[in-house]
């Protein structure tokens, strides 16, 4: 018993699974729908909370808004159909991944500009450096003499 | 920079070189002033109002009211459509209340400065019938009509996100202007009586 207690007591911290959805009876009864249901619900701001996503919230709102989705979902409406539903009422800001536009273009393209300047600056660097190290003229006739006289260990004449 | 530059230096005249290394050193200062005649425009637009990142009402404004009818609170305070919204010969404020929301409480007393301006229809948020009617005879709300919307379907529809909300409807039931959040004095006092003369009543 004295050994299982650490066991019990470690099991109890591992964290639980989390389901976005808490209530079962909300969940849709198909179960590919209420997976596109909450994949969908988990890229929709809750408008109470703002950092959070629909499914992730308790307000009453976001519940009633999983709610509508569930309901256009079991409809057969499509993903792009359902958004523009939900932006038609609440505005582009509750989408949580911000739609492409001429506003938020710097915004999605900055990964790749950042990427893009990151890697100029290291051929530029690395071009520079190899320039820099240019390698050293070749030896005339007398000083490979010298050298292999110093390579085979002998005196060296001056 | 490069102790082993080949470029030969004339007096007056920039080499390549030379050229390229400006061009490089003013690079920074160049990819900064842009970065920040952004972020200038991006804030001053956003202080004014031009832009506004997290607007969530925009969607709502120059719009006819959304298909709705909800019943009323009792005979005093009949319920309403987004028809009846849109056969109004006159500016009405739709103001949607709970009577668990205490900002709806605090700005009851301004709503009654409103209505000396124009009338106030109130929707009662996911309110009990019995729990809004608390809420107007407590507070004397001055609302012509109250439309209870139980399920706050309709509220969604409209694009509230929380209690108090308030929209300004013209004739023809379009949405002229809207408040997500409490009014206030200046609201009173300056912003509706300026959008009612521009309306025209």
């Amino acid at each position: 018993m004295k050994r299982l207690l650490p066991i019990v007591f470690v099991a109890l911290l591992l964290p639980g699974p989390v389901l976005a959805v808490s209530d079962p009876s909300e969940m849709l009864p198909n179960p590919a729908q209420e997976k596109r249901a909450e994949a969908l619900g988990s890229r929709l701001r809750c408008l109470v909370c703002q950092n959070e996503s629909i499914e992730d919230s308790d307000a009453s709102l976001a519940r009633e808004l999983r709610h509508i989705l569930r309901e256009h979902v079991a409809a057969g409406e499509s993903d792009a159909e359902i958004t523009r539903w939900m932006v038609a009422r609440y505005g582009g800001f509750i989408r949580l991944e911000p739609a492409f536009n001429a506003t938020t273009a710097m915004l999605w393209c900055m990964p790749v500009l950042a990427l893009l300047f990151g890697l100029g600056i290291a051929v530029w660097s690395y071009r520079r450096a190899s320039r820099r190290a240019a390698p050293a003229p070749a030896l005339d006739a007398a000083e490979q003499a010298r050298l292999d006289a110093l390579l085979r260990g002998g005196s060296v004449e001056r | 920079m490069s102790g082993g530059d080949t470029s030969a230096r004339k007096p007056g005249g920039a080499s390549p070189a030379q050229t390229r290394r400006r061009v490089l050193a003013l690079l920074p200062f160049g990819v900064a002033a842009a970065a920040g005649g952004g972020f200038w425009a991006m804030l001053s637009r956003m202080r004014t109002g031009g832009f506004d990142p997290h607007d969530i009402h925009a969607p709502a404004l120059n719009r006819t009211v959304p298909d709705f009818a909800l019943p009323g609170l009792d005979a005093a305070h009949p319920g309403f459509s987004g028809n009846d919204l849109r056969h109004i010969d006159r500016p009405v404020l739709v103001n949607f209340f709970a009577s668990w929301c205490i900002p709806c409480v605090a700005e009851a007393p301004l709503l009654g400065r409103v209505a000396a301006l124009l009338p106030v229809w109130g929707v009662a948020y996911e309110n009990k019938p019995s729990d809004a009617a608390g809420f107007v005879s407590q507070t004397g709300a001055p609302f012509a009509r109250v439309a209870l919307d139980g399920s706050g379907r309709t509220a969604i529809d409209w694009g509230v996100s929380g209690v108090p909300e308030s929209f300004l409807v013209r004739p023809g039931g379009i949405i002229d202007w809207h408040l997500a959040g409490a009014l206030t004095e200046t609201v009173v006092s300056a912003t509706l009586p300026a959008l009612l003369s521009r309306i025209g009543r």
